[in-house]
Protein backbone atom coordinates (compact mmCIF):
# COMPACT_ATOMS: atom_id res chain seq x y z
CA UNK A 1 0.00 0.00 0.00
CA UNK A 2 1.27 3.66 0.01
CA UNK A 3 3.47 2.96 -3.32
CA UNK A 4 0.53 4.85 -5.94
CA UNK A 5 2.18 7.17 -8.02
CA UNK A 6 5.03 6.02 -10.64
CA UNK A 7 7.40 7.95 -8.83
CA UNK A 8 6.68 6.52 -5.44
CA UNK A 9 7.29 3.08 -7.03
CA UNK A 10 10.00 3.56 -9.44
CA UNK A 11 11.45 6.90 -8.42
CA UNK A 12 12.63 9.42 -10.16
CA UNK A 13 13.52 8.63 -13.56
CA UNK A 14 16.76 10.69 -12.66
CA UNK A 15 19.36 8.12 -12.22
CA UNK A 16 22.06 8.61 -9.05
CA UNK A 17 25.15 9.30 -12.05
CA UNK A 18 22.64 11.53 -14.17
CA UNK A 19 22.58 14.00 -11.21
CA UNK A 20 25.84 13.96 -10.52
CA UNK A 21 26.29 14.64 -15.15
CA UNK A 22 23.55 16.97 -14.54
CA UNK A 23 21.83 15.09 -17.11
CA UNK A 24 18.63 13.35 -16.85
CA UNK A 25 14.90 14.49 -17.28
CA UNK A 26 14.92 18.18 -17.55
CA UNK A 27 10.93 17.98 -16.27
CA UNK A 28 10.02 20.82 -18.49
CA UNK A 29 8.72 17.74 -21.30
CA UNK A 30 4.70 17.83 -20.04
CA UNK A 31 4.53 21.94 -20.33
CA UNK A 32 6.31 22.02 -23.52
CA UNK A 33 4.35 19.13 -24.67
CA UNK A 34 0.97 20.43 -23.52
CA UNK A 35 1.73 24.54 -24.88
CA UNK A 36 2.81 22.73 -28.60
CA UNK A 37 -1.02 21.03 -28.41
CA UNK A 38 -2.70 24.46 -26.98
CA UNK A 39 -1.16 26.86 -29.71
CA UNK A 40 -1.71 23.90 -32.26
CA UNK A 41 -5.43 24.68 -31.31
CA UNK A 42 -5.31 28.33 -31.94
CA UNK A 43 -3.43 27.86 -35.26
CA UNK A 44 -6.58 25.50 -36.28
CA UNK A 45 -8.92 28.49 -36.11
CA UNK A 46 -6.54 31.20 -36.67
CA UNK A 47 -4.82 29.90 -39.92
CA UNK A 48 -8.17 28.60 -40.97
CA UNK A 49 -9.33 32.47 -41.02
CA UNK A 50 -6.33 33.92 -42.82
CA UNK A 51 -6.73 31.12 -45.35
CA UNK A 52 -10.25 31.01 -46.52
CA UNK A 53 -9.69 35.03 -45.92
CA UNK A 54 -7.42 34.70 -49.12
CA UNK A 55 -8.91 32.14 -50.83
CA UNK A 56 -12.32 34.31 -50.60
CA UNK A 57 -10.83 38.25 -50.51
CA UNK A 58 -11.77 39.50 -54.12
CA UNK A 59 -8.28 41.26 -54.81
CA UNK A 60 -4.44 40.89 -53.58
CA UNK A 61 -3.37 44.51 -54.43
CA UNK A 62 -2.16 47.27 -51.86
CA UNK A 63 -5.39 48.76 -51.51
CA UNK A 64 -7.48 45.89 -50.96
CA UNK A 65 -5.09 44.46 -48.64
CA UNK A 66 -4.07 47.16 -46.35
CA UNK A 67 -7.81 48.07 -46.31
CA UNK A 68 -8.53 44.07 -45.42
CA UNK A 69 -5.75 43.92 -42.54
CA UNK A 70 -6.63 47.54 -41.24
CA UNK A 71 -9.66 46.46 -39.99
CA UNK A 72 -9.73 46.12 -36.16
CA UNK A 73 -11.26 42.68 -36.05
CA UNK A 74 -8.63 41.64 -38.80
CA UNK A 75 -6.06 43.10 -37.07
CA UNK A 76 -6.52 41.83 -33.94
CA UNK A 77 -7.08 37.98 -35.27
CA UNK A 78 -3.61 38.97 -37.30
CA UNK A 79 -2.02 39.70 -34.02
CA UNK A 80 -3.40 36.67 -32.12
CA UNK A 81 -2.13 34.22 -35.23
CA UNK A 82 1.60 36.42 -35.46
CA UNK A 83 1.77 35.40 -31.33
CA UNK A 84 0.49 31.90 -31.77
CA UNK A 85 2.05 30.77 -34.78
CA UNK A 86 5.63 32.26 -34.30
CA UNK A 87 5.02 30.60 -30.68
CA UNK A 88 4.36 27.31 -32.17
CA UNK A 89 6.62 27.50 -34.86
CA UNK A 90 9.84 28.34 -31.88
CA UNK A 91 8.59 25.37 -30.00
CA UNK A 92 8.58 22.96 -32.86
CA UNK A 93 11.98 24.26 -33.70
CA UNK A 94 13.28 23.93 -30.78
CA UNK A 95 12.67 20.03 -30.16
CA UNK A 96 13.78 19.63 -34.11
CA UNK A 97 17.15 21.31 -32.75
CA UNK A 98 17.41 19.09 -29.79
CA UNK A 99 17.23 16.11 -32.04
CA UNK A 100 19.91 16.87 -34.50
CA UNK A 101 22.08 19.51 -32.77
CA UNK A 102 24.10 17.10 -29.96
CA UNK A 103 27.08 19.47 -29.04
CA UNK A 104 26.30 21.28 -26.42
CA UNK A 105 27.65 24.34 -27.60
CA UNK A 106 26.02 24.46 -31.21
CA UNK A 107 22.80 23.24 -29.27
CA UNK A 108 22.66 26.47 -27.48
CA UNK A 109 23.94 28.73 -30.02
CA UNK A 110 20.71 27.05 -32.16
CA UNK A 111 18.29 27.45 -29.80
CA UNK A 112 19.56 31.24 -28.71
CA UNK A 113 19.27 32.05 -32.96
CA UNK A 114 15.65 30.65 -32.59
CA UNK A 115 14.76 32.49 -29.84
CA UNK A 116 16.01 35.94 -31.24
CA UNK A 117 14.68 35.42 -35.22
CA UNK A 118 11.11 34.06 -33.48
CA UNK A 119 10.84 36.87 -31.02
CA UNK A 120 12.10 39.51 -33.65
CA UNK A 121 9.97 38.51 -36.28
CA UNK A 122 6.75 38.09 -34.66
CA UNK A 123 7.85 41.55 -32.83
CA UNK A 124 8.25 42.96 -36.35
CA UNK A 125 4.59 41.21 -37.54
CA UNK A 126 3.12 42.93 -34.46
CA UNK A 127 4.27 46.35 -35.43
CA UNK A 128 3.35 46.23 -38.91
CA UNK A 129 0.47 45.32 -37.80
CA UNK A 130 -0.24 47.96 -35.56
CA UNK A 131 1.13 50.38 -37.79
CA UNK A 132 -1.93 49.73 -40.11
CA UNK A 133 -4.15 49.30 -37.79
CA UNK A 134 -3.76 52.55 -36.23
CA UNK A 135 -3.23 54.44 -39.50
CA UNK A 136 -7.04 53.11 -40.70
CA UNK A 137 -7.64 52.33 -43.69
CA UNK A 138 -5.40 53.07 -46.66
CA UNK B 1 25.47 9.92 -24.53
CA UNK B 2 27.65 7.11 -26.48
CA UNK B 3 27.30 4.48 -24.06
CA UNK B 4 23.42 4.89 -23.86
CA UNK B 5 20.95 1.66 -25.20
CA UNK B 6 19.92 3.16 -29.39
CA UNK B 7 16.44 1.76 -30.80
CA UNK B 8 17.43 0.50 -34.01
CA UNK B 9 18.35 3.01 -37.01
CA UNK B 10 15.89 4.18 -39.55
CA UNK B 11 17.36 1.63 -42.15
CA UNK B 12 15.87 -1.47 -40.54
CA UNK B 13 12.11 -0.64 -40.49
CA UNK B 14 9.81 -1.77 -43.52
CA UNK B 15 8.38 1.97 -45.15
CA UNK B 16 4.52 2.47 -44.57
CA UNK B 17 2.20 5.34 -44.52
CA UNK B 18 2.32 6.23 -40.99
CA UNK B 19 6.67 6.97 -41.80
CA UNK B 20 5.72 9.35 -44.38
CA UNK B 21 3.39 11.37 -42.25
CA UNK B 22 5.62 10.90 -39.10
CA UNK B 23 8.31 12.96 -41.50
CA UNK B 24 6.40 15.30 -43.42
CA UNK B 25 4.92 16.53 -40.22
CA UNK B 26 8.33 17.60 -39.21
CA UNK B 27 9.17 18.67 -42.96
CA UNK B 28 6.26 21.04 -44.00
CA UNK B 29 6.03 22.24 -39.74
CA UNK B 30 9.92 23.25 -40.19
CA UNK B 31 9.28 24.53 -43.78
CA UNK B 32 6.64 26.76 -42.84
CA UNK B 33 8.26 27.74 -39.71
CA UNK B 34 11.57 29.05 -42.04
CA UNK B 35 9.74 29.91 -45.51
CA UNK B 36 6.41 30.17 -44.55
CA UNK B 37 6.85 32.94 -41.31
CA UNK B 38 9.33 34.49 -44.09
CA UNK B 39 6.40 35.66 -46.75
CA UNK B 40 4.18 36.07 -43.65
CA UNK B 41 6.59 38.36 -41.92
CA UNK B 42 7.47 39.97 -45.65
CA UNK B 43 3.80 40.56 -46.35
CA UNK B 44 2.99 41.92 -43.35
CA UNK B 45 5.91 44.36 -43.25
CA UNK B 46 5.58 45.33 -46.92
CA UNK B 47 1.95 46.16 -46.41
CA UNK B 48 3.31 48.10 -43.64
CA UNK B 49 6.23 50.14 -45.20
CA UNK B 50 3.59 51.35 -48.60
CA UNK B 51 2.76 50.59 -51.85
CA UNK B 52 5.95 50.75 -53.56
CA UNK B 53 7.15 47.96 -51.03
CA UNK B 54 4.59 46.16 -51.34
CA UNK B 55 4.54 46.05 -55.29
CA UNK B 56 7.98 44.49 -54.48
CA UNK B 57 6.63 41.92 -52.56
CA UNK B 58 3.64 41.38 -54.73
CA UNK B 59 5.88 41.29 -57.87
CA UNK B 60 8.00 38.51 -56.63
CA UNK B 61 4.38 36.45 -55.26
CA UNK B 62 3.06 36.53 -58.12
CA UNK B 63 6.16 35.32 -60.51
CA UNK B 64 6.26 31.63 -61.70
CA UNK B 65 8.57 30.71 -58.60
CA UNK B 66 6.48 32.65 -56.04
CA UNK B 67 3.14 30.73 -56.96
CA UNK B 68 5.40 27.67 -56.25
CA UNK B 69 6.58 28.41 -52.98
CA UNK B 70 3.00 29.49 -52.04
CA UNK B 71 1.74 26.48 -53.26
CA UNK B 72 4.34 24.96 -51.33
CA UNK B 73 3.38 26.50 -48.56
CA UNK B 74 0.20 26.18 -48.62
CA UNK B 75 0.02 22.77 -48.90
CA UNK B 76 2.48 22.53 -45.65
CA UNK B 77 0.11 24.06 -43.62
CA UNK B 78 -2.77 21.75 -45.38
CA UNK B 79 -0.82 18.69 -44.63
CA UNK B 80 0.22 19.62 -41.18
CA UNK B 81 -2.93 20.40 -39.92
CA UNK B 82 -4.34 17.22 -41.26
CA UNK B 83 -1.83 15.07 -39.48
CA UNK B 84 -1.95 17.32 -36.34
CA UNK B 85 -5.62 16.44 -36.46
CA UNK B 86 -4.31 13.16 -36.48
CA UNK B 87 -1.81 13.34 -33.54
CA UNK B 88 -4.95 15.06 -31.38
CA UNK B 89 -6.58 11.57 -31.92
CA UNK B 90 -3.62 9.58 -31.24
CA UNK B 91 -3.07 11.82 -28.38
CA UNK B 92 -6.06 10.68 -26.53
CA UNK B 93 -4.98 7.18 -27.21
CA UNK B 94 -6.97 6.13 -30.14
CA UNK B 95 -6.31 5.31 -33.87
CA UNK B 96 -3.22 2.94 -33.11
CA UNK B 97 -4.37 -0.39 -34.11
CA UNK B 98 -2.34 -1.27 -37.45
CA UNK B 99 -5.10 -0.44 -40.16
CA UNK B 100 -7.04 1.90 -38.55
CA UNK B 101 -3.83 3.99 -38.06
CA UNK B 102 -2.52 2.96 -42.16
CA UNK B 103 -5.98 4.49 -43.52
CA UNK B 104 -5.60 7.59 -40.95
CA UNK B 105 -1.87 8.08 -42.55
CA UNK B 106 -3.35 7.66 -45.87
CA UNK B 107 -6.45 10.17 -45.44
CA UNK B 108 -3.76 12.84 -44.08
CA UNK B 109 -1.97 12.34 -47.03
CA UNK B 110 -5.19 12.98 -49.34
CA UNK B 111 -6.74 15.56 -47.65
CA UNK B 112 -3.44 17.68 -47.46
CA UNK B 113 -3.69 17.70 -51.59
CA UNK B 114 -7.18 17.88 -51.83
CA UNK B 115 -7.43 20.79 -49.38
CA UNK B 116 -4.30 22.60 -51.34
CA UNK B 117 -6.14 21.65 -54.79
CA UNK B 118 -9.46 23.38 -53.77
CA UNK B 119 -7.74 26.79 -52.02
CA UNK B 120 -6.08 27.46 -55.54
CA UNK B 121 -9.58 26.37 -57.34
CA UNK B 122 -11.03 29.04 -55.18
CA UNK B 123 -8.49 31.41 -55.47
CA UNK B 124 -7.85 31.09 -59.75
CA UNK B 125 -11.36 30.65 -60.72
CA UNK B 126 -13.40 33.06 -58.63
Amino acid sequence: MGKDTTLERYGSKTTAIGRVRGLGSAHGGAHHWLLQRLTAIGNLLLVTFLVVSMALLPAYDYAAMAGWVSQPLVATALALLVINVFWHARLGLQVVIEDYVHTSGNKFAALALLNIVAIGGGAFALASIARLAFAGAA
Amino acid sequence: MADRPLSPHLSIWKWGPHMLVSILHRVTGSGMATVGLGVLVWWLGALAAGPEAYEGFAAVMESPIGILVLIGVSWAFFNHMSSGLRHFVMDIGAGFEIERNKTGALAVIASGVILTVVFWAVVFLK
